[in-house]
């Protein structure tokens, strides 16, 4: 068994908060390897999720949805890691991933199906390569154990399906209050056993709800990686350069076969944890106001703007695509139709079922008599 | 369980069906009839590679089809089916083995938020055809958590399927139809009889796993049940004859879905019917069936459906099982019960 050190209790940065970029011996090269456009691609991912944020907790407040999920504040985690992946890598996501979602390709009405609770799930895995969202949480991380031990077997067996490459990895998203969950822990276990291809990824957003992180964990969460015996690593999680290098540097390993690897991207929910929940019962405005001068977005904008990267005619188009997203996800919320019931009876299981098929005809009839008695009443 | 030798297996194949093999021995070649037919199907739980499981139900599987097939997993149960959840998300056919029964409790939220669901909250797109191989039941004289009966509480789930074999032939083409389930089927394996002998016609499949039959036919009562205690309603309608008492006696076979018609055409036929099964009668699965039963033959039935079944307590000390259980004489106490009953101003 191979000895592994542990992480850094100082998280990478490369884009210190002024928006200043600092070499690194090992990092630093993964961002000189990108081109403008993808530079662009990254700001530009991170505002539309940020407007596309905004808008559905106002829209929530409108009483449009059941329940929003703010993802303020994580722009650069989720955007940073998403963007190192390949889009054959099978993402499973916990229920805070919109940014990862969006730029996956997922539509604003295909996200919205489950808080606007029309359906559970508004989109096909498999279509994204990215699993319904997990409200237990942990279980996804499980099951994305699974998959890993999936591609390795397809590997072996030289039965990958079509579209599916032999490298592919797995991202397994938590966050620090899922990684007390004991599937957390059974899904390393399975990890390091197996020597999957998999890189947990946690969001360290600072707060499970009310629950704040030293609760779950009195050692850097990246620690525990160690523990099962694999590489762990702290990273910025608002500095979106330093979550892209050390996501695609774990990832060329794992892909490479070094089996499983962990990060944990240091960050912090500047929303609430849901809309029904009240942060300021349990947090000081100080560390809010701490954690908003380190706004992921605007320090990556002041570095490409310092670069020439980026430009005022680029902005304010950005700024009005994202305009747009927001107008495009209110129609869509607003137009948006459930799922019926009888779909519902129809997915219990995928082949027929004698009580599922007699309670649906049951209530087929019982709802005809009402529309009979309706008529009945016209005449 | 005597482990038999491969050369003598493989000798039996040859040989004309029906073969007389152990119920145990009747899922083992389940299971390699599958592993061999689909290279999508792999086994997984906690050893039942080198050892072949506690019960040697994967006896030799491992050293067949290799150790990245037939998988011993970390001491897990969540672990054992979320990863199963995994592995069907992406086109395989996973075959879990839980070591007994009281041992599927850590494996309940993934079985039941998850497994059970996520067919349904993906709108169909996603599958996920997994099985679970579950000993379950008592009578084997262990300790605590290896002798328990959980069906009810699995029951209640929508989308799951659970079947409840009694026999190595129905065992042998029960399992099969699970594997080949696209829906998750768990397969509650009455692990008291794996060294039940009996014929295995591997021409023949068992009528469809989703359906009761009707094993011994009757006239005056109806007994129904279903894993382990078949045998045991079987010897009890024996007994009765003697008594002169026909007993029907019906193979449940099926929990979810339930085959409620056959079930209740038969209580109708006999106007009595009892439900017996190892698991507490108090919210136990025989309830349903009653219900079930009730309404869709109350004008026929000329007594209550009547329960057998074990107490509202936790499984007991094996020591005293056997006052616990179910039995011959507890199910001839309810037959003669249904009959003390009376229908429209007199006895019947």
């Amino acid at each position: 068994m191979s000895d592994i050190r542990l992480a850094d209790p100082t998280p990478v940065q490369l884009l210190a908060e002024d928006g200043t970029l600092t070499e690194h011996p090992v990092f630093s090269q993964y961002i000189e390897a990108l081109d403008d456009e993808v530079l662009r691609e990254l700001y530009r991912h991170m505002v539309l999720e940020r407007r596309f944020d905004a808008e559905a907790t106002s829209l929530q407040r409108q009483g449009m949805l059941a329940l929003w999920v703010p993802a303020l504040g994580q722009e650069a985690a989720q955007i940073g890691a998403i963007a190192a992946l390949e889009q054959t890598d099978r993402v499973f996501p916990t229920y805070r991933e919109h940014a990862m979602a969006l730029y996956r390709g997922i539509t604003p009405e295909e996200l919205m199906g489950t808080f606007r609770a029309t359906r559970h799930t508004g989109w096909d895995p498999h279509a994204f390569n990215f699993n319904a969202y997990s409200v237990v949480l942990a279980s996804q991380v499980m099951h994305a154990a699974g998959w890993a031990m999936g591609i390795k077997q397809d590997v072996a067996t030289g039965t990958l399906g079509e579209g599916r490459p032999d490298d592919e990895l797995v991202l397994a998203c938590l966050g620090d209050g899922a990684t007390s969950q004991g599937d957390a822990h059974e899904s390393m276990v399975f990890a390091s056993s197996y020597e999957l291809p998999m890189l947990y990824f946690i969001q360290n957003n600072h707060w499970a709800i009310s629950v704040p992180q030293e609760t779950q964990s009195r050692v850097p969460l990246a620690h525990r990686a160690a523990g099962y015996g694999f590489e762990g690593m702290r990273v910025d999680g608002n500095d979106v350069l330093a979550t892209f290098a050390v996501t695609r540097y774990m990832a060329e390993q794992i892909r490479a076969g070094s089996g499983p690897k962990l990060v944990e991207a240091v960050t912090y929910r500047i929303g609430a944890h849901t809309t029904a929940d009240d942060p300021t019962k349990y947090r000081t405005s100080e560390e809010l106001d701490a954690w908003k001068s380190r706004d992921p977005i605007a320090r990556y904008r002041t570095w490409l703007e310092s670069r020439s990267i980026i430009d005022a005619a680029y902005t304010e188009q950005v700024d009005q695509e994202a305009a747009e997203l927001a107008k495009q996800l209110r129609i869509a919320v607003r137009s948006m139709e459930s799922v019926q019931l009888e779909r519902v009876f129809d997915t219990v299981y995928a082949e027929p079922h004698r009580q599922v098929e007699t309670e649906k005809a049951w209530l087929k009839d019982y709802e005809a008599g009402f529309a009979e008695e309706e008529e009945g009443a016209d005449t | 369980m005597s482990a038999e030798p491969t050369a003598e297996a493989d000798q039996k194949e040859a040989v004309t069906s029906p073969t007389p093999m152990p119920l145990a021995k009747a899922i083992n070649r389940a299971l390699a009839d599958e592993l061999a037919a689909d290279i999508k199907t792999i086994l997984i739980g906690e050893d039942i590679g080198a050892l072949g499981g506690v019960f040697r139900v994967t006896d030799k599987l491992q050293a067949q089809f290799g150790p990245d097939r037939v998988i011993d997993s970390p001491l897990a149960e969540s672990g054992i089916i979320g990863a199963c959840i995994g592995l069907a998300m992406r086109g395989y056919r996973p075959v879990a083995e839980i070591q007994f029964d009281g041992f599927v409790f850590p494996a309940f939220n993934q079985i039941t938020t998850q497994l059970a669901k996520v067919h349904n909250r993906t709108n169909g797109a996603v599958t996920v055809p997994v099985t679970i191989r579950l000993p379950y039941g008592g009578h084997i004289g262990s300790i605590e958590h290896h002798s328990e009966s959980p069906e009810a509480l699995f029951a209640h789930t929508a989308g799951l399927r659970i079947i409840a074999p009694s026999s190595p032939h129905d065992a042998y083409w029960m399992t099969r139809q699970a594997i080949n389930s696209v829906d998750p089927v768990i397969v509650l394996e009455p692990k008291r009889r794996y060294w039940l002998k009996g014929p295995v016609d591997l021409d023949t499949p068992a009528p469809d796993a989703f359906t009761a039959q009707v094993l011994r036919e009757g006239t005056d009562v109806t007994l129904a049940t279903y894993g382990p205690l078949v045998p045991v309603a079987l010897a009890a309608a024996e007994v009765a004859a003697t008594q002169g008492r026909s007993v029907e006696v019906v193979d449940v076979r099926s929990i979810s879905p339930l085959d409620d018609e056959t079930i209740a055409r038969s209580a109708a036929k006999t106007q009595r019917l009892v439900v017996a099964h190892e698991a507490p009668t108090f919210g136990g699965f025989g309830a349903e069936i009653a219900a079930r039963v009730s309404e869709r033959a109350y004008h026929r039935l000329a007594a209550p459906v009547l329960r057998v079944g074990g107490f509202h307590m936790p499984y007991p000390p094996s020591a005293q099982e056997h006052r616990y259980l179910p039995d011959i004489d507890r199910m001839l106490e309810a037959l003669e019960r249904s009959f003390v009953y009376t229908s429209a101003g007199g006895h019947s």
